[in-house]
């Protein structure tokens, strides 16, 4: 049976602390910034995000969200519009991958994105002497001028289906195939699992009525939810997502 | 002119008069100078890489995406004039053919001379015929502006080789004459190729499900916008031409077309302009009351950010469409040539804000509810890169002036012009 790989994030676990964003910098060899480098020209396929509600002293409130590839499922945006294929949804794992060595880096792939969850490699990849000797052998770097995303780790998706098929099974053993990022959070935040699967808690928690999805009344049936119980993250996340589970809130 | 001062008078067309040479070396020196620094800012993004922009992951496109859709819709006249001329047979525009190849010409080389330096991987441009995805609007506009632009090298090439030099040599007066049957055939594709060209440029934001404020609704494959484009590239391409042939005459001080080559174009021009203005409020009315509301976006969501308030899209669709449509068309203002170009103007201009509002507006909006609205300019490099195709376009166009015979046919225009 086909999967469908995604990720129940708990907003109210998160803390902010970016650990995730490091784990998924240090497994997927991203090189660090440059100096001249911004927020907006960086490459963070994990970037957590601030929330806040607006208001001053006592009613202030923060929280944080991590934005990563939506893994979007139905006419996902950025696969229809690369000219040349380098993007395309894995029917067997529901990960949307990206092919740097066919990109030509015209970025319509960012353009269409919605979540802002593309990165362009504006500089040659370049580490600090000795550094290059930590990278991960099981991910290839990405030259300059292509773009790259968040690919749920597919090293370990590759990994733990060689260690299956060594082991004479055809299916992959769900405790192999755990992301970096996921791995790395010290709340438990996030939750990964197959949403195909509906025994897989990150189906129960994707069902639960406290989840939701980003803009998800575009309809691009994203597979990475978000999860909370505080009304006002909703409203402010949720603006575009389904009324009535919003409802049910109230 | 004195023949002494011609010193390349062996090239220029016998009888044509033409500035001295020490004068248009004068007038180009400018234009060079703007198309080197050009080329030295294109230079400096490829080997450097597009880090030298100031485009980033959020302004993913920028100044040169909005730069090709303006000159590639201005550009329009080249394959619109070559069908009204010999599928539609309106002879008497045939005055402006030859001027309308070279600006075609130069308009569509020049985008595609952006887009190999606007892309990240430009060596890898071949994959996009190795692995075409049928789906893309980019793979559409990558096919049809290529085959076009081949198509416009076609058409060049017989007013090229009427050049009073080339003229000489047997085999291309046979090779000239020959092709010229070919002309009518390669207008017909060329109408063809660049009706789906400008289209998908239209499609290409269009298409954009994740872009509330560019996505449109449409028929079959494609969004609303590919025919809005179509319908404003052609309504606009005339008039771009009667701007570029009224700026030759003033600065070569020579009545090169006659006034009713003018009016003819400018009539032509103002009818499409007003369909398109009607089509255009139409698919706006249905954009903002029926596409937008329906992925949570409330018709005025868009508005208010500053300086992208609904000013614009009254702009847009009054004083620059329905305007200048009406100065194109009445009879009253039509007959006077300033009325003329003010409304040819202000269509080119109305057709410019539309492509900048669907480039740069569409990805200074935020679509997560938590976002920002963003801000981009232009490094110098992409400035100059941008002055670069413009300085390209007039100095292609100077040359093909001086020693071609652009508006030979024009009765009355440019006399005595005659090859050897």
């Amino acid at each position: 049976m086909n999967a469908r790989y995604g990720m129940v994030i708990d907003l109210d676990r998160c803390t902010g602390c970016g650990a995730c964003m490091m784990a998924c910098a240090a497994e997927n060899n991203v090189p660090p910034a440059m100096p001249s480098a911004t927020y907006r020209t960086g490459i963070t396929p994990m970037l957590v995000r601030k929330l806040s509600n607006g208001k001053n002293g006592a009613d202030s409130r923060e929280a944080f969200i991590p934005i990563t590839c939506m893994q979007c499922e139905h006419e996902t945006p950025c696969v229809a519009v690369c000219p040349q294929q380098a993007v395309e949804l894995d029917k067997s794992t529901g990960i949307v991958m990206q092919i740097p060595q066919r990109c030509l880096g015209c970025r319509y792939c960012m353009t269409a994105c919605p979540y802002h969850a593309r990165y362009f490699n504006w500089w040659d990849p370049q580490w600090p002497a000795g550094m290059e000797k930590s990278l991960n052998p099981g991910v290839s770097v990405r030259m300059r001028g292509v773009v790259e995303k968040c690919n749920l780790c597919h090293s370990r998706y590759h990994s733990a289906s060689e260690k299956a098929a060594a082991a004479g099974k055809t299916e992959i053993d769900p405790a192999d195939y755990i992301p970096a990022c996921v791995e790395a959070c010290p709340t438990g935040a996030i939750l990964f699992g197959n949403l195909a699967d509906e025994h897989d808690p990150v189906s129960t928690a994707a069902d639960s009525p406290d989840s939701f999805r980003l803009l998800e009344r575009i309809g691009t049936e994203p597979k990475i939810h978000y999860k909370t119980t505080q009304s006002w993250i909703r409203s402010l996340a949720d603006r575009n997502s389904d009324r009535r589970t919003e409802a049910q809130h109230v | 002119m004195s023949e002494t001062l011609l010193i390349d008078r062996r090239w220029i067309a016998r009888g044509a008069e033409r500035a001295s040479t020490a004068r248009f070396l004068l007038w180009l020196a400018p234009w060079v100078f703007l198309l080197l620094l050009g080329i030295y800012a294109a230079g400096l993004c490829l080997y450097y890489g597009l880090n030298q922009t100031n485009m980033d992951n959020r302004f993913a496109f920028g100044m040169w995406i909005f730069a090709d859709l303006a000159i590639i819709a201005m550009g329009a006249g080249a394959f619109f004039t070559g069908f009204l001329v010999y599928i539609l047979k309106q002879e008497d525009l045939k005055p402006v053919l030859n001027s309308a190849v070279v600006v075609g010409l130069t308009c569509y080389s020049g985008a595609v001379a952006v887009l190999m330096v606007d892309v990240g991987q430009p060596l890898r441009a071949w994959f996009t015929f190795w692995y075409p995805n049928t789906h893309s609007m980019l793979t559409e506009v990558t096919f049809c502006i290529s085959c076009y632009l081949l198509v416009l090298v076609l058409e060049y090439i017989p007013v090229l080789l009427r050049n009073r030099q080339l003229h000489k040599i047997p085999s291309f007066l046979v090779f000239e004459h020959q092709f010229h049957k070919l002309v009518p055939v390669l207008a017909g594709v060329g109408a063809f190729l660049s009706f789906f060209h400008q289209g998908s440029l239209g499609g290409l934001y269009g298409v954009l499900r994740g872009r509330p404020f560019a996505y449109r609704q449409g028929f079959a494959i494609w969004p609303s916008t590919f025919f809005l484009f179509v319908l404003s590239a052609v309504a606009v391409g005339p008039s771009f031409l009667m701007l570029v042939t009224a700026a030759a005459e003033k600065v070569t001080g020579r009545r090169l077309v006659q006034p009713s080559v003018f009016r003819k174009l400018g009539f032509i021009s103002g009818v499409l302009l007003a369909v398109y203005v009607a089509a255009k409020a139409i698919d706006t009315y249905v954009w903002l009351n029926i596409t937008s509301p329906a992925v949570g976006f409330g018709p005025w969501d868009f508005y208010s950010y500053k300086p992208f308030s609904s000013g614009l899209l009254f702009a847009a669709i009054v004083p620059l469409g329905l305007l200048p449509a009406l100065l194109l068309i009445m009879p009253f203002t039509a007959r006077k040539r300033g009325w003329l170009l003010c409304g040819a103007a202000l269509a080119c201009g109305g057709v410019l804000l539309n492509r900048f509002v669907l480039t740069v507006q569409t990805l200074a909006l935020p679509t997560l509810s938590f976002d920002e609205f963003l801000q981009y300019t232009p490094s110098w490099q992409e400035v100059a890169t941008f002055g670069g195709v413009i300085a390209y376009g007039v100095i292609v166009y100077s040359l093909s002036y001086r020693y071609l015979p652009l508006f030979e046919s024009s009765k009355g225009a440019d006399k005595n012009v005659s090859l050897d």
